[in-house]
């Protein structure tokens, strides 16, 4: 069978555009998603196609229109909106955990408010303070939300698809730098559900569970990692809430070691929760040992050296999985290869 | 029955449930919040007489009076707030959350100011499939603070959306005077400056509430007019939260509240009736409402099961 290969970008454009085909209810809006930059691409040609009832810019007013697509909602809309920045979803906290994720529970089930937010990632090219944040453990962090952070074509398309159809609030956490990666995307519609981690990689020593862009780093820290004989299998959680604890437990039942790798700060991060849900399932039946990576505890900094020292690369991953593997400090830190590299994007955005 | 009848009746009703609210409180029936509205029926009337049944509502944790005046059930609401399974909310919402999707009562938040937005999203959802229907939105000056309120304004008069906003101005966000919260006093005139046509009405009246009301969603329902801002001075009689009375706590006078009770839109309508028609009224209603607190007396509690249900919606 021939496989489409497409672009991360071409995988949530087509999701969206394939639901509003299917779905009159479905929605489209968000600060530009109708300008000509159409959110990197994402928005293209929805205006155009489903006019501007459907789909339209909006002011910047992130906490009246996250309140907006609830009470389109309530009417029995599927709004989808769209954030440039995840930082600009503080912006929004309120609506989204005050009432988005508690409307179904706290009206005894008489409504619900099947929205999707996406929101975006930056990273390189001095993203900086407030460009640059991975803020979802925050959502994790609250029942009634559902949280995906797909890291390919493929999912992109599945997730914000299955997201569109689930009748609760869903964040969508993308990843800037993800969105040039290329890969399979079938091209008729299919949904990559909620609660299902992927293995991509196996192997016996050490699992590393890598979040949004950070699971892209860990791809490469396998590669290092096999290059001195140490066997990583990769995790992809896919969706972070409702999380497949029990897939990344049987992975970690089987090496007996543990590194998450986080796209965000570890402490009460995602990394702190899957760490420790796998340890309380396994507790008594496998001695395990765990390490967490994730943005160093400072304020992300635009300057290109400290920049590349703010978040884990792929060289520091492998060095901590090696040593975690070892049990010791090895001192090891794998040459840079060039077929482990990411692909930045430059400015000036 | 008469305009005068209706909104007697439901002016009566409001003040009645609230005052056995009040009367059973000390008892601890109701082990939660409740935010009476007594002073303030005659706005949610007034302006509830402007709408259709298959117009929506959106109000604040203040909104016993909506939710009553807007067509609620009015045993789930009381069952509701003892808490029980047969509650509007099966228990799980309380006072501050009333729901009755099937009368377009579309649930109250305890967050000021965040169900303005819900109102303009649902009148955007109406639009964009040309219903004749027109969404209300009942909020408290103390909402006029908040950031979200110009923003949700703002996109409803951008997008013309059909949408009656409705201040109650009862000048007071808890125990603080709007005098201390707002350089300028004039609540719609901000809503003017935002391009939405507005209007004050200084005493309350349910006939000139709800004649304004009226003209404003009827030109506003399945067409292009756009929103309208109505501001409606009224007067909260009781304290914040709670059954009693607050005026010892200082933060203001007896004095103040007096000429609203004096003009006591309940007495004032039930002037207006013949006698006999109003005994007729009250007599109903004071049987419905005996019922409906026996029926949330004798309604069983949530099953412990129900803590986990409801968190999602799932798929059938």
């Amino acid at each position: 069978m021939s496989e489409r290969d497409g672009s991360y970008v071409d995988g949530l454009r087509e999701a969206v555009l394939q639901e509003m085909e299917r779905d009159p209810s479905v929605v489209c809006f968000g600060l530009d998603v109708d300008d000509p930059k159409a959110i990197q691409g994402t928005t293209r040609g929805l205006v155009e196609k489903f006019g501007q009832g459907r789909v339209f810019g909006t002011p910047l007013a992130e906490d009246a229109m996250t309140g907006v697509a609830i009470g389109m909602a309530l009417a029995g809309l599927r709004p989808v909106h769209v954030h440039i920045r995840m930082d600009f979803l503080l912006l929004a906290m309120n609506q989204l955990v005050n009432i988005a994720a508690k409307s179904s529970y706290m009206y005894g089930g008489s409504v619900s408010v099947p929205i999707v937010v996406r929101s975006m990632i930056g990273k390189s090219w001095g993203q900086g303070a407030q460009h640059s944040q991975g803020l979802y453990s925050y959502f994790m962090h609250v029942p009634g939300l559902k949280v995906a952070a797909p890291t390919n074509p493929h999912d992109a398309k599945g997730c914000m698809i299955a997201a569109i159809r689930d009748d609760n609030p869903v964040m969508m956490v993308e990843h800037r730098l993800l969105y040039p990666h290329r890969g399979p995307l079938p091209e008729a519609p299919y949904e990559v559900r909620p609660g299902r981690a992927r293995v991509l990689a196996q192997g016996g020593d050490v699992t590393l569970v890598g979040i949004s862009h950070a699971l892209a780093e860990c791809l490469r820290a396998q590669r290092h990692l096999a290059d001195v004989g140490v066997a990583a299998e990769v995790i992809d959680p896919i969706w972070l809430a409702p999380l497949d604890v029990d897939g990344i437990a049987a992975s970690v039942a089987k090496t007996g070691r543990l590194v998450v790798v986080d796209n965000g700060w570890t402490t009460c991060g995602a990394s702190a929760e899957i760490a420790s849900a796998v340890l309380e399932k396994l507790q008594g039946q496998r001695d395990v040992r765990v390490r967490r990576l994730g943005f160093a505890n400072t304020t992300c900094p635009p300057t290109p050296g400290l920049e590349a020292l703010f978040y884990p690369s792929a060289r520091t991953i492998a060095a901590a999985a090696r040593d975690l593997v070892e049990g010791r400090a090895t001192g090891w830190l794998p040459a840079e290869r060039a077929d482990a590299v990411e692909i930045e994007f430059r400015g000036p955005f | 029955m008469s305009e005068a009848a209706r909104i007697y009746r439901q002016l009566y009703r409001i003040r009645r449930v609230e005052e056995e609210v009040a009367r059973v409180y000390p008892t601890d029936v109701i082990k939660s919040p409740v935010h009476l509205s007594i002073g303030q029926e005659s706005v949610s009337v007034g302006l509830c007489e402007a709408l259709r049944p298959e117009d929506a509502a959106f109000g604040t944790y203040r909104s016993h009076a909506l939710y009553l005046a807007k067509g609620g059930n009015l045993r789930a609401m009381i069952a509701e707030l003892y808490g029980k399974a047969t509650g509007c909310a099966k228990g799980k919402g309380g006072s501050m959350h009333l729901v009755d999707v099937a009368a377009g009562m579309f649930g109250a938040s305890a967050v000021v100011g965040t169900t303005i937005p819900h109102a303009v999203g649902y009148a955007y959802a109406v639009k964009l499939r040309r219903e004749p229907r027109v969404v209300l939105c009942v909020f408290g000056d103390g909402a006029t603070d908040e950031g979200v309120f110009y923003e949700s304004l703002n996109f409803a008069a951008l997008k013309r959306l059909p949408v009656l906003f409705a201040c109650e101005n009862n000048r007071y966000a808890i125990h603080t005077h709007q005098r201390l919260r707002q350089h300028l006093p004039e609540i719609c005139a901000r809503a003017a400056a935002l391009g939405i046509p507005s209007e004050r009405i200084e005493d309350a009246d349910p006939f000139a509430i709800a004649a304004r009301a009226r003209a404003a969603a009827d030109a506003m329902r399945g067409g292009d007019a756009g929103p309208f801002f109505l501001e409606c001075m009224t007067y909260r009689w009781k304290e914040h939260v709670g059954p009693g009375e607050d005026y010892a706590l200082g933060y203001r006078e007896r004095s103040e509240a007096e000429p609203w009770i004096h003009g006591d839109q309940v007495a004032k309508v039930a002037a207006q009736l013949p006698p006999d028609e109003r005994a007729r009224i009250e007599e109903a209603v004071e049987a419905e409402i005996a019922d409906a607190f026996a029926f949330a007396e004798k309604s069983p509690f949530p099953d412990d099961a129900e803590l986990w249900t409801d968190v999602f919606r799932e798929a059938p």
